[in-house]
């Protein structure tokens, strides 16, 4: 094998860990002031490139996001940790939340199209719309096999063995390369970009464009109507043992 | 003469002209519960519901999907391509129902048999999928959750066709029988060299199925391993309840990863669900808030879980569950 060449992508998302607020204009969430961070599936993503990387089965990963301008640090991230260069897909600033699946699909087919990558590796959803679709959207458009919700890949000799977590347990697949997978939370664990590793990073890389260049229209297809707060579930009570939990239950009728 | 004239609400957006085809979700004899729910779900647009069962081997399956309440046709495509209803197949046979019948709706359920497939679907037909619904507002209108169910969006499409998936917790399950629908056999020249179906490796329980089960008990990382999950299986067999995770006890290999309940893994919305050893991290709560009645045990009284709970215990899980088991005869 000379090496495989990978495509990954990664999205800027609010960090997992912050309450989310929804915007008073019922239009969207608060994201100005807000950490972000890497989607965690994508890190997976990434991770898996590189272990593929070390172990010599890929020779260049490119990894590619489509974002407002602090995308670039996400990149950047995705470069410490492995990545060889990348490519920012710009959108202006206030317009992410726009930038809806389909339109990413396309725009990583057309990157596809440019890099010719033997194998592309997303994040199963994004933790923002928890899609779970541009690894199925973009494997359409390519008419590509897919590996979706992986947790372990396996490159053999032009095609991969992909274990899938799936409802009632495992099951593999195998799929012919070039195919596009998509990376689920216990696929690996993603390292931590070291110092050095974020210094060195700077040297590398990024290509910018923006999704024009590309000739990809990005106009959602989805209108957003409004976004509201879940129905506010409120504390109960708190029981002092398990026989007063158990009468409660029987009272409901649980038991 | 006098006329009474009848007004009749009628909700103009809900399509007389809707049309839905849902993708069967089964394991070749049977038909996933999820599924009743996705075609309840299909019921609310109004219009006739087909459904497509595709496999290696599915006639038992078709034959039950016949029988779902609401479905008028059941397509049957059935052959050595579908096996392990592999994506590229499936989609490629659905393709071929949609090109000849151009129904205005492609359901399926918000699993991950359904995700896997339908978004596939929307790429070839150049619309954007719309993944898990928890309600219906008009045939383009539709309502989803995002930020692991800290929001909800309301969306329209201005797509053909809407591709969907379904949340089975959000809809009432369409009664298995009393539907009476033809069949008809689909032609699969499906030319898959690409992907190939090796084997599952499914977790075997007499308990119930997680995302179904009217009790559902969990644990989370206070089970400390594998072996003190015994107890919480023996609580559920005691109560005739299905045994589900948080994600770091799987992620501790605790117990497999189909028991996972949350934002990316099972959605889950039981009567009953009793959250053992489990802190309630946002990602947790996506999966079972929507539960009827929550009980918590954890021995620490300011976990975010006691925030949703009904019944809150904070109490050394090792003393309490096995009390409750020794509680019901």
């Amino acid at each position: 094998m000379s090496g495989l060449r990978v495509l990954v992508g990664c999205k800027r998302v609010i960090d997992y860990a912050v309450k989310i607020r929804v915007r008073p204009d019922g239009l969207g969430v608060v994201t100005d002031g807000v950490k972000h961070s890497m989607n965690p599936f994508d890190e997976n993503a990434i991770e898996e490139a590189v272990r593929l990387k070390q172990k010599k089965v890929v020779k260049e990963i490119v990894v590619a996001s489509c974002g407002p301008a602090q995308s670039q640090e996400t990149i950047r991230t995705a470069l410490a940790m492995g990545a060889d260069r990348g490519i920012h897909v710009e959108l202006p600033a206030g317009t992410e939340a726009d930038l809806q699946p389909l339109a990413v699909a396309k725009i990583f087919a057309k990157l596809v199209e440019k890099e010719k990558p033997d194998m592309v590796i997303l994040g199963k959803q994004a933790i923002d719309d928890d899609a779970n679709q541009t690894t199925q959207l973009l494997a359409g458009m390519l008419d590509w096999p897919q590996g979706t919700m992986a947790s372990v890949v396996d490159v053999g000799d032009g095609n991969v063995t992909i274990t899938r977590e799936i409802d009632g347990g495992l099951e593999d697949i195998s799929v012919s390369l070039p195919a596009v997978v998509s990376a689920d939370l216990r696929l690996n664990e993603p390292r931590y970009a070291t110092l050095p590793n974020i210094m060195k990073a700077k040297k590398k890389k990024i290509a910018k464009m923006n999704p024009g260049d590309l000739g990809v229209d990005i106009a959602p297809r989805l209108k957003v109507l409004n976004v509201v707060d879940p129905p506010v579930r409120e504390a109960g009570e708190k029981v002092p043992d398990v026989s007063t939990l158990m009468d409660k239950l029987k009272e409901k009728g649980h038991l | 003469m006098m006329l009474h004239t009848v007004r009749r609400l009628v909700t103009p957006a809900m399509g007389r002209c809707a049309s839905t085809l849902v993708l069967v979700e089964h394991d070749g004899s049977a038909v996933n519960p999820a599924t009743l729910h996705t075609v309840s779900a299909a019921a609310k647009l109004g219009g006739p519901i087909h459904a497509l069962v595709a496999g290696d081997s599915c006639q038992e399956a078709a034959a039950a999907a016949a029988k779902i309440s609401g479905v008028e046709k059941v397509f049957v495509a059935e052959g050595d391509a579908l096996k392990g209803q592999i994506a590229e197949a499936v989609s490629a046979v659905l393709l071929d129902v949609q090109a000849k019948n151009s129904y205005s709706h492609i359901f399926a359920n918000g699993t991950v048999f359904g995700k896997n497939i339908l978004p596939r679907i929307g790429a070839k037909l150049d619309v954007a999928p719309i993944s898990d619904i928890i309600d219906i507002k008009s045939d383009s209108t539709f309502v989803r959750t995002i930020y692991a169910g800290n929001a909800i969006q309301t969306i329209e499409s201005c797509d053909p066709v809407k591709v969907v998936t379904v949340r089975a917790t959000a809809f009432e399950a369409a009664a298995d029988e009393g539907g009476s629908a033809s069949t008809e056999a689909v032609d699969i020249a499906v030319d898959n060299e690409k992907s190939k179906w090796l084997e599952a490796k499914l977790s075997k329980s007499d308990r119930p199925e997680l995302a179904s089960a009217k009790v559902v008990i969990s644990g989370g990382r206070g089970l400390k391993n594998g072996e003190n999950f015994e107890m919480l299986y023996n609580l559920a067999d005691k109560m005739g309840a299905a045994v589900g995770a948080s994600r770091a006890a799987v992620d501790a290999g605790y117990v497999p990863s189909d028991l996972q309940v949350g934002q990316t893994g099972k959605m889950v919305a039981p009567d009953l669900y009793i959250a053992v050893g489990i802190s309630g991290a946002i990602q947790h709560l996506a999966g079972m808030k929507d539960s009827k009645t929550i009980v918590a045990i954890n021995k620490d009284g300011e976990a975010p879980i006691f925030q949703v709970s009904d019944y809150g215990l904070v109490d050394d899980l090792f003393k309490a569950v096995p009390e409750m088991i020794n509680s019901i005869e």
